[in-house]
């Protein structure tokens, strides 16, 4: 077997690949239902906090600034980990698949949250002023005449930071999901060669390109032009 | 409930027990730092450079493999390295692995930021430094890359706070850092107060590097106000 042979036989095995497609298409499914699980839960806090903090109540926004921070310095894995194994010592007990979305939820949503927040005060203040002027107060101007331009200004660090987050999702393979990376480790596992890797790197370039490609169109349809 | 909380998750007894393979740990997840950053800048700034040539023979395999290593999450192309290619003799270890995949991953993310940074030089700064004599290179070294660098520098700090952050991945394949040493630890005690102080020492570590980071950001906020 020459050196190419082997290369091919190790890792685009066909029959090994053949064989445990069923199962990573399984782990592809669970990736995107967690991931989109993500994406809903984290930026939906995300901007509820940022909401509450444009209310200006000085010990609430203490508190907002200081989750932010902690899910911002704590790595995710040691998040998830600490959820999964710490949670059962109080009695509650979540599975591998919950413990990770709610990890990087926490973390999407402390991430978000800032970018939000930027986008918040990054809005002209007369805006503010014309809100007023008009007669409305505080919550139909910063939902109607702020936030609008406030999130189409930050959308493309808020979906570089969204994907970036959901790529995460890898990480619930250490706590046991068999989501994509999982799925093939097993499989890899069982059949003795790394061609599932191989497909698994596969289905997470299918899914993320075409994420990516999404983002780009999202941040030119969206974004004010100019600004 | 509240004495149950303190037990399983603040139990001093067990964190002091725990202490000395945490700090080795610690001590290690720095090592780990001081090793992947520089490599990533490195090929970061390959990348960034390369990504400004005119040939499009060039560009093109760059963007290839540039995208690559960004749609890969990063714990995959671990293990794929450190799982993956022993089937084809080549056993770069824990270590090797964990430098190998941070190289590629994060290089390609530093290449991103460098290369916006570089863009934002205007031409006219190595022109002038060429006027006054420098080689190419040397303008590149002392007149474009400095500014570069600052104009670019929230972006490379906040992306070098996940590269420290993102180390925590090389307990998976058993690089003795923080994170592998707490999860040791909470698997003899059975108890989760390890990891506890495996996440304080993180928090301790990184936080102020995110406070700099929130002020880096609002400043870049307001200057782009006017």
């Amino acid at each position: 077997m020459g050196g190419l042979d082997g290369f091919a036989f190790t890792f685009l095995n066909a029959k090994v690949m053949a064989e445990w497609l069923p199962k990573i298409a399984e782990g592809f499914v669970l990736t995107v239902a967690l991931a989109a699980l993500i994406v809903v839960a984290g930026l939906a806090l995300g901007l509820g906090l940022a909401v509450l903090r444009a209310m200006g109540l000085r010990v609430l926004n203490w508190g907002i600034v200081f989750f932010v921070d902690l899910f911002r310095a704590l790595p995710p894995l040691v998040i998830i980990v600490l959820l999964y194994f710490g949670l059962p010592g109080m009695g509650i007990s979540l599975s591998g698949f919950w413990a990770t979305w709610l990890s990087l939820s926490l973390v999407l949503a402390a991430f978000s949250e800032e970018i939000f927040w930027a986008g918040i005060t990054a809005t002209p203040k007369g805006q503010w002023d014309a809100g007023k002027a008009l007669g409305l107060r505080f919550l139909p101007i910063l939902f109607r005449i702020v936030l609008p331009q406030a999130v189409r200004m930050v959308v493309p660090p808020l979906t570089n930071r969204t994907i970036a987050i959901t790529k995460g999702t890898a990480l619930a393979s250490v706590v046991g999901v068999a989501e994509i990376l999982g799925a093939a480790q097993s499989a890899m596992a069982f059949s003795g060669n790394p061609s599932p890797l191989t497909l698994g790197a596969i289905a997470y370039a299918l899914l993320f390109l075409p994420v990516v490609g999404a983002g780009r169109w999202i941040e030119r349809h969206v974004t004010i032009p100019g600004r | 409930m509240f004495e149950d909380f303190v037990d399983s998750f603040l139990n001093l007894d067990i964190i002091r027990r725990a202490m000395p393979i945490l700090w080795r740990g610690l001590l290690q997840t720095l090592l780990l730092a001081a090793i992947v950053v520089p490599l990533g800048l490195l090929h970061g700034m390959a990348i960034a450079l390369l990504s400004r040539a005119s040939s499009r023979w060039v560009r093109w395999p760059l963007a290839v493999w540039t995208d690559t290593f960004r749609a890969l999450p990063p714990l995959v192309l671990l293990i794929f390295l450190y799982a993956g290619l022993p089937f084809l003799g080549v056993d770069l270890g824990p270590w090797g692995a964990v430098a190998l995949a941070f190289f590629l991953n994060t290089g390609s993310y530093y290449g991103e930021v460098l290369r916006a940074g570089l863009d934002s030089v205007p031409p006219g700064q190595m022109e002038a430094a060429r006027a006054l004599g420098l080689r190419p290179a040397l303008a590149l070294w002392l007149v474009v890359i400095p500014q570069a660098v600052r104009n670019v520098l929230p972006d490379l700090v906040s992306n070098t706070l996940e590269v420290v952050k993102l180390t925590s991945i090389a307990s998976v394949v058993a690089v003795p850092e923080l994170l592998f040493q707490a999860r040791q630890a909470q698997s003899v005690t059975y108890n989760a107060s390890p990891i506890v102080a495996a996440a304080l020492a993180y928090f301790i570590i990184l936080w102020p590097v995110v406070r700099l980071l929130s002020r880096l950001e609002n400043r870049a906020v307001l200057t782009a106000r006017g």
